[in-house]
């Protein structure tokens, strides 16, 4: 929570179920105001189910949801001070763009003009000028996605509402629109809860996460303390690549016989007989198979009691990998710090 | 199965069952057409003789034909509101939801134009007999409106299928109402399927004799009138641009809704 | 407006809204609401009636007067299954119906066939057209056109002189039981009226059904070494063949209850549907008319059970 005051949403023990599936599973969390918040989980999860009961789409089984301190138990969706943009994006096919952009402004009696004033601002800000006469078939699919977001922050929702807005787009049009929609954010000052399946997308654009897996949340935090320190396997191994130490491994490199979870990047190949730094510890291996990159190679190690997974930064081009071939007997040293204790998911 | 791919190539046989299929379909209706202009009264006598177009005064003089007209024109037009009403709310009710009984309101549509049409002329025959209503237009119209319900419900729930529902959210979250939304976002995206399945509905009633012979009693609509002068012949030449009329009528009706509904092929589920 | 930069609140007055609202909340009340007109017009009117035309049949006629009487008797059900000719006429219907639900098939597959597998699309459409236009085109004067064609002075034989085939036309109506007088006035003319005007009815489900078959499954049929002719075999034509049965159900069902066709062209020994129609009508016979009914009803029940279990409703 960044500031005291009355959360921008707040779940207290929301359940809701669908026949015999139980989508979201007793869920309580506070979204502060002004908050870039990612709901991220595998599909199934219960992170839309979740989306859709702050829209007012879903009613609760049990359980409370308060947008800005206000039960909404019961009030529609056009009622609430909360705006949508759709993961299909949902344009009305038969209106022009402005017509899109300006539904909810006709909705309220605005007069003509001062719509088409405030639809032209809108398309400025999400960079689509003159674009208003356009129909959406005619649209690109990015284009479609910024008429969408124009189309509900036009309203001045005090919530803002996205639900995979960039699922749809091809990878650099995807990168170059998190920048833009984090930019645009912080421009108008609201409340943005945004759900992905997409670890990247939550962990660089949020300013906190919750992490869903089968309709309860697994852990919330920063994007730095949900990828440092996971709270659970599940999350360990959703969000980035992890290698889970049970048994003899977590033994030997934890201390204790737990569930650790270590980032393939934390750990390190040296020499076989190289000395172990203090508070590190360390585990003989052979190399088993090495996958280059790019950016990074990721090094196949078969240590005692099980494979361990390391990717290395390919600082020196190729020179850095030559000793890393299959067969390679090598030494692996970790930060004991970077090993975290894990709880078995629920 | 897309089809404009270059790959397969049809085999003669294949083209030649395929031209003379659609001959099959269409050549009668060209015939009726070619005997609407016959000077021949009496026979039907091939090649006719020569060309006139007299009969076509003679048959719009006819009281009878005109009377007949009306009736039908009048029935097509309130079962057509009437199937657009009800096919329209069965449609909305089977899209919004998954209810228990759901596939069961498709097969009661669709009952009244699976059963042989003999079976719903002679049932609404026998409960008007039993309830003692005198036969009126409204007794026709309870007849056509009932087959003419499946023909929009299909139309209509083919457009709402390839309508997604978060439209309607999209209208909702953006603080339109129930009715608002249905005025600004659900009629405008189903209107060209009302519209090609409120024609179809038309026509549909316009051309319907087997239900119509149990429900008319005395009355004569524009099919009745053609039945009885095909038992009963008076003036063939009449009854040949009747007949060409009746084409020209329906055909108008559904080359418009196959325009409408182009993009959708919905017409397709029309006939459902 | 005042306030421009604000939007108006979101709370608004007025009954419609008031109603929205309240129906928002019960999703139960508003499909209720929607469903109510619907079920109420086809059960009221359509199923009541149809329980009224079955329930006569276990009303019985006044013996000397000829009146109905309401009174419930299985003298109808007995006086239907002890007359033999009564069977006759089911089961002249029934062959008459499957003759043309055969013949209806083998017209329109190869049609269907090239509409959806080799057809441009500019072609389609104009097929698709040239199949729903005489569909929706008036019935009557789609048969009254074949009264003109198959009459004994119409276009058949005039064609068949010309082509100094009249000898084909004679032996072709010399043939016992289904042969007759001329064209217009025998079975085989019946057969030809209602495979014509129950064709499109076939056409459309099974071009259905056929634009389902993913072109991805022919493909991987020739790729794992099947010939056009085996594809074709096993795999188009299983999967194209709910349509067939879906469009058999309109083919079948329609001609069984005709009662208008058979009267216009052909013997004079009645169908199933003529023979319905005279009991109602000129006899006054309504509780034999209602046994009578029974028959396609059950038939078609059936066949919908056996079509459903097929998966034929999908391609409906």
């Amino acid at each position: 929570m960044t500031a005291a005051g009355v959360p921008a949403v707040a779940f207290e023990g929301v359940t809701r179920r669908f026949g015999d599936v139980l989508a979201v599973d007793d869920v309580s969390f506070s979204i502060a105001d002004g908050e870039f918040f990612s709901m991220l989980g595998p599909s199934g999860s219960g992170k839309t189910t979740c989306l859709r009961l702050v829209a007012g789409f879903e009613q609760p089984g049990s359980g409370h949801i308060r947008i800005h301190g206000v039960n909404v138990e019961g009030v529609p969706p056009y009622r609430r001070d909360v705006n949508t943009v759709f993961q299909d994006y949902a344009l009305f096919p038969h209106m022009t763009v402005g017509g899109n952009i300006e539904y909810g402004l006709m909705i309220r009696k605005v007069p003509a003009a001062e719509r088409r004033r405030r639809a032209e601002e809108m398309l400025a800000l999400v960079k689509l000028d003159g674009l208003y006469a356009r129909k959406p078939g005619q649209l690109s699919g990015g284009q479609r996605q910024r008429v969408a977001l124009a189309r509900a922050l036009i309203n001045q929702p005090r919530v803002l509402l996205l639900d995979e807005p960039l699922g749809a787009l091809d990878l650099k049009l995807r990168e170059a629109m998190q920048a833009e929609l984090k930019a645009i954010q912080r421009q108008v000052g609201i409340t943005f809860v945004y759900v992905t399946h997409d670890q990247g997308e939550a962990l660089s654009m949020s300013d906190r996460l919750a992490v869903f897996n089968r309709g309860r949340i697994e852990q919330i935090g920063s994007p730095a303390e949900v990828y440092d320190h996971p709270a659970t396997p599940f999350v360990a191994g959703f969000v980035g690549q992890t290698n889970l130490l049970e048994g003899y491994l977590a033994q030997r490199l934890g201390g204790f016989p737990a569930t650790y979870a270590v980032r393939p990047e934390r750990i390190r190949i040296v020499a076989p007989d190289a000395d172990v730094p203090s508070g590190f510890a360390s585990i003989d291996g052979k190399v088993a198979s090495v996958t280059y990159l790019g950016a990074n190679s990721r090094v196949e190690v078969d240590a005692d009691g099980g494979m361990l997974a390391v990717v290395e930064q390919n600082v020196d081009g190729g020179a850095s990998v030559a000793g890393r071939v299959p067969g390679a007997v090598v030494r692996l040293v970790v930060d004991r710090r970077h090993i975290q204790a894990v709880s078995a998911s629920r | 199965m897309p089809s404009d791919r270059h790959g397969p190539r049809a085999g003669w046989g294949l083209k030649a069952a395929t031209a003379g299929g659609v001959l099959f379909l269409h050549l009668p209706l060209l015939i009726i057409v070619l005997y609407a202009f016959s000077i021949e009264e009496r026979s039907f006598a091939f090649p006719i003789p020569g060309f006139t177009t007299q009969w076509f005064g003679v048959a719009w003089e006819r009281e009878d034909v005109r009377r007949a007209l009306w009736l039908s024109v009048k029935v097509g037009a309130i079962s057509m509101l009437v199937a657009l009403v009800l096919g329209t709310l069965a449609a909305a009710a089977v899209w919004r939801s998954r209810f228990f009984g759901r596939e069961a309101i498709s097969l009661l549509l669709i009952l009244p134009i699976a059963l042989p049409g003999i079976i719903t002329g002679i049932s609404l025959r026998s409960a008007i007999g039993l309830l003692d209503i005198p036969f009126s237009t409204w007794t026709l119209v309870i007849g056509h409106a009932t087959f003419c319900i499946v023909v929009v419900y299909n139309n209509v729930l083919a457009r709402f299928r390839r309508t997604s529902r978060a439209l309607i959210e999209a209208s909702m979250d953006l603080g339109a109402d129930g009715f608002q939304t249905l005025r600004h976002v659900i009629l405008p995206s189903i209107a060209t399927a009302l519209l090609a399945g409120g024609m179809l509905a038309f026509a549909l009633s316009f051309d319907e004799v087997i239900v119509t012979t149990f429900t008319a009693g005395q009355q004569a609509t524009l099919p009745i009138w053609m039945l009885s002068e095909l038992i009963r012949p008076r003036q063939r030449p009449v009854t040949n641009v009747v007949a060409v009329f009746v084409i020209c009528v329906t055909f108008i009706p559904i080359i418009a809704a196959f325009w409408l509904t182009r993009d959708a092929q919905d017409t397709a589920g029309a006939l459902k | 407006m005042t306030a421009a930069a604000l939007p108006a609140p979101r709370q608004r007055g007025g009954a419609l809204s008031g109603l929205s609202s309240f129906l928002h909340g019960r999703p139960g009340l508003l499909l209720a609401l929607l469903l109510a007109p619907p079920l109420v017009w086809l059960g009221i009117i359509y199923l009541g009636s149809l329980f009224t035309l079955l329930a006569h049949s276990f009303f019985g006629l006044d013996e000397f007067s000829g009146v109905m009487v309401r009174e419930v008797t299985l003298d109808t059900w007995k006086e239907f299954f002890g007359n033999a000719s009564n069977g006759d006429v089911v089961l002249r219907s029934a062959l008459m119906a499957a003759a043309v639900t055969a013949a209806d098939a083998l017209i329109a597959f190869p049609l269907a066939y090239f509409m959806v597998r080799f057809a441009g699309i500019r072609t389609r459409g104009l097929l698709y057209l040239a199949v729903m236009l005489p569909l929706w085109s008036s019935y009557l004067v789609r048969v009254y056109a074949w009264k003109l064609i198959l009459a004994k002075e119409g276009i058949v034989s005039w064609f068949a002189q010309q082509l100094h085939l009249g000898w084909l036309l004679e032996a072709v109506l010399e043939i016992p039981v289904v042969g007759g007088p001329s064209l217009s006035t025998s079975y085989i003319g019946t057969f030809i009226v209602f495979s014509y005007i129950w064709l499109p009815f076939m056409i459309l489900p099974i071009v259905a059904a056929l634009e389902r078959v993913p072109g991805s499954v022919i493909e991987a049929s020739g790729d794992l070494g099947a010939d056009a002719g085996q594809t074709f075999r096993k795999v188009i034509l299983p999967l194209a063949f709910p349509g067939v049965v879906a469009g058999s159900i309109f083919t079948f069902s329609l001609t069984l209850g005709d009662y208008i066709i058979p009267s216009i062209i052909g013997k004079s020994t009645p169908f199933l549907g003529e023979t319905v129609f005279r009991l109602q009508g000129t006899a006054g016979n309504i509780p034999m008319a209602a046994a009578f009914t029974v028959v396609p009803v059950v038939v078609m029940g059936v066949y919908l059970m056996v079509a459903k279990r097929l998966g034929a409703f999908d391609a409906l």
